[in-house]
């Protein structure tokens, strides 16, 4: 609504050609301009500057709902109360029912820790038709590393939902609505992120995967303000496309080392800080997501996958709706799966550290590095 | 005074000048007709400008019938008046505690902290207590909530209203066991139904929305909060202008005090102007620590820092949630614990913690 033409806002006629002469010709134009900015170019007096900047105002803003009503719409119009049910019954139970639409859902974890399994679990139950408790529509999943494998979704499906995937031509349907985007740039995928907008509304689709963010932003640009820049435009343009068409998306993050130095702060947390450099010492592998804090702040849901001691917990780090719950999982032939749905409850910044410590038995991280 | 001051339109002020009217005492002793013929403008335009600058006049000048300034009060009443400002609670009493029994209406107050800390949480929680009914010591007003972000989540209000209403009525229990007089009548829908929720997708929208809640304040008289999450969200992408953002983002704060203290005085409703804030890694080198250590700081730079009243941080502490007073003209520096479970804010679980005073 910020560029919207304030001659068809029934200002009056004079003012409006006034704005007109001067070539402010949308709200955005006027309002970042002060009212005696606006009284020195329109040459008005500021009785007419500010009524044209209430009326300006009035039509740009929009308009208000009750909370109350905007539950009874996703209630009314949304299948499952707005939720895509992961069937990691634990996880469901913490999330009221699975992951929302609407806002972005993050999965942070280390490489081979499941980020990609999990993404393959979700578009397989996005694609299932309702009567088998998916949403029945087209899911679009975006491949920036090349790693989805439809071998290995329908492998999943077949195991977790055996009679549904024998019936003849079932497995087809299902991988049929499945499309797969593999931009191999920044800007083709920037492209491709405008087409979506149109059709996500005309083609049902009802997920959107980005595995992995982190991989295309850092394969081109390094750290700095141009690359926080962009990503500003990627942030605001995925969270509006989510809101928009009331669907959920799901986006990876990878993990990089933390430097010592970088353990946050306040300037009146002096002592703190120092034993907690001291504690590093010896740590298990110092590991943070990739996308920093304001990508951060941006997400609504963050799940982290992480391993300690040869386990692999989801956790859920970030979540307005959630206690901070850890499950222990397990990665079998039919996906991903809780070993218990109960969950530990975690309390402190401990939920959002991401370990990475013997999940796999080759490479050892912290084994070598560290002791 | 010069006549440069006067919020006139360009063009009249240089016919102004250029006839020899410099200052506004050369005005004062004109009329109409005689600035219209010297101007060569119509009477009427003559007329306002006359009405202006006689406005401004007398701004400057002591009104002796009402006090010495018009406008001002003494501090003795402002004592008297804050004692009468009722304080929204934030559901955790250690933190009621540092803030001086909650969140102080007629002024804005900031939240910052880091991701997943609760800032939404604290907003959501704000939105709902501010309709505890008079009865049981709240405000029994009504909540604006500005979402710049898209984070409020409709479930986790409805959570919160509901253990709202649980703890109303067990409240309800306890003091009145004898005279059941007081019923809690409110539900949680109701709840739901005074919270007026506005999506803002772009940093237009939220300066139009500011500009407008003056006139949607006095539609809705109730309303005696409005929680704005995040102030910074669409102030930090793509703004090349870093200068024309430090003035819009003025503007708007200016805004924002004077709703808070307008509505409290004109419609006797307090509004706490509250904004949530975020925060960036800030890479500042200083003489204490190593060079290119980072420290966390409040997103959108320092000029902003003096808009607000009262700036609250919230950071973990070990295991612990803490909230911090950064700023305030008459609260102590003091951090105190919260925390954050299924009903919303409550007090931390290890309150045996003595608050620390800074």
């Amino acid at each position: 609504m910020a560029n919207k033409l304030i001659n068809q806002m029934g200002l009056p006629k004079s003012i409006a050609n006034v704005f007109a002469a001067r070539n402010i010709t949308t709200a955005k134009e006027a309002l970042s301009l002060t009212e005696f900015e606006l009284m020195e170019v329109l040459d008005v007096s500021l009785a007419d500057v500010t009524s044209a900047i209430a009326r300006i105002s009035e039509i740009t803003c929009p308009p208000y709902q009750t909370a109350l009503t905007l539950m009874e719409q996703r209630v009314q119009k949304e299948h499952m109360g707005g939720h895509l049910p992961t069937r990691l019954k634990g996880l469901d139970n913490a999330l009221c029912g699975g992951i929302p639409f609407g806002v972005l859902t993050e999965l942070v974890g280390p490489a081979g820790i499941g980020k990609t399994q999990l993404c393959l679990k979700l578009a397989l139950l996005a694609s299932l038709p309702t009567a088998y408790g998916g949403l029945g529509g087209r899911v679009i999943y975006i491949d920036v590393e090349s790693k989805f494998s439809s071998k290995r979704m329908i492998e999943m499906g077949s195991k977790s939902f055996p009679d549904m995937f024998y019936t003849k031509g079932m497995a087809q349907e299902m991988a049929g609505r499945i499309l797969v985007l593999q931009p191999a740039s920044l800007s083709e995928f920037t492209e491709s992120l405008q087409q979506l907008k149109i059709s996500l509304l005309q083609n049902q689709v009802k997920l959107l995967i980005i595995d992995s963010m982190a991989a295309l932003i850092s394969g081109e640009y390094g750290q700095g303000t141009a690359r926080q820049h962009l990503l500003g435009w990627h942030i605001s343009f995925i969270k509006s496309l989510a809101e928009f068409s009331r669907i959920p998306v799901v986006v990876t993050n990878q993990v990089r080392s933390q430097t010592r130095d970088e353990a946050c702060q306040y300037s009146f947390q002096g002592q703190s800080r120092e034993k907690a450099v001291e504690d590093h010492t010896g740590y298990d592998s110092h590991l943070v997501a990739a996308l920093g804090i304001h990508w951060a702040h941006a997400v609504t849901i963050r799940l982290v996958l992480d391993s300690k001691s040869g386990k692999r917990f989801i956790k859920l780090a970030k979540s307005p709706i959630s206690p901070p719950l850890a499950f222990p999982y397990n990665i079998t032939s039919s996906g991903i799966t809780l070993l218990d749905d109960d969950g530990i409850e975690l309390t402190g910044p401990e939920i959002n550290s991401i370990h990475c410590q013997g999940h796999s038995d080759i490479i050892n991280f912290d084994g070598e590095r560290f002791q | 005074m010069e006549v440069g001051r006067l919020p006139i339109s360009a063009s009249q002020r240089g016919k102004l000048i250029s006839a020899g009217y410099t200052t506004l005492a050369s005005l004062s002793s004109l009329s109409s007709s005689d600035l219209a013929r010297d101007l060569k403008i119509p009477e009427s335009e003559a007329f306002e400008i006359l009405k202006v600058a006689s406005h401004d006049c007398r701004l400057d000048q002591p009104d002796k019938s009402n006090g010495i300034f018009t406008g001002a009060q003494t501090a003795w009443e402002m004592l008297h008046e804050e004692q009468l400002f009722p304080r929204i609670t934030t559901s955790c009493a250690d933190l009621d505690n540092i803030l001086g029994g909650g969140i102080n209406c007629k002024e804005v107050t900031e939240i910052g902290g880091v991701p997943g800390i609760g800032k939404t949480q604290l907003g959501i929680q704000l939105a709902v207590n501010v309709q505890i009914p008079v009865d049981f010591g709240g405000l029994g007003g009504k909540a604006v909530y500005i979402d710049t972000e898209g984070s409020f989540m409709v479930e986790r209000a409805l959570q919160i209203a509901e253990a709202s209403v649980v703890d109303m009525s067990h409240y309800n229990e306890l003091l009145w066991k004898e005279l059941r007089t007081c019923q809690v009548e409110i539900q949680p829908t109701d709840i739901l139904k005074n919270i007026f929720y506005f999506r803002i997708c772009s940093y237009t929208e939220q300066i139009a929305l500011i500009n407008h809640l003056d006139k949607f304040i006095l539609e809705h008289k109730d309303v005696k909060i409005v929680i704005i999450d995040s102030v910074t969200f669409h102030f930090r992408q793509d703004f090349e202008d870093l200068a024309l953002r430090t003035r819009l983002l003025g503007g708007m704060a200016l805004k924002l005090m004077n709703l808070a203290n307008k509505y409290n005085l004109a419609v006797s409703n307090m509004i706490a102007s509250y904004s949530l804030w975020q925060v960036v890694i800030f890479n500042q080198v200083t003489t204490k620590h190593k060079e290119g250590s980072f420290q966390l700081s409040l997103a959108l730079g320092d000029s902003w820092s003096h808009c607000c009243t009262n700036r609250v941080i919230l950071y973990w502490n070990g295991d612990e949630r803490n909230a911090h007073i950064d700023k305030s003209p008459s609260l102590k520096s003091a951090s105190a614990p919260f925390s954050v479970t299924r009903k919303g804010i409550r007090n931390s679980a290890s309150n045996h913690k003595r608050i620390k005073l800074m």
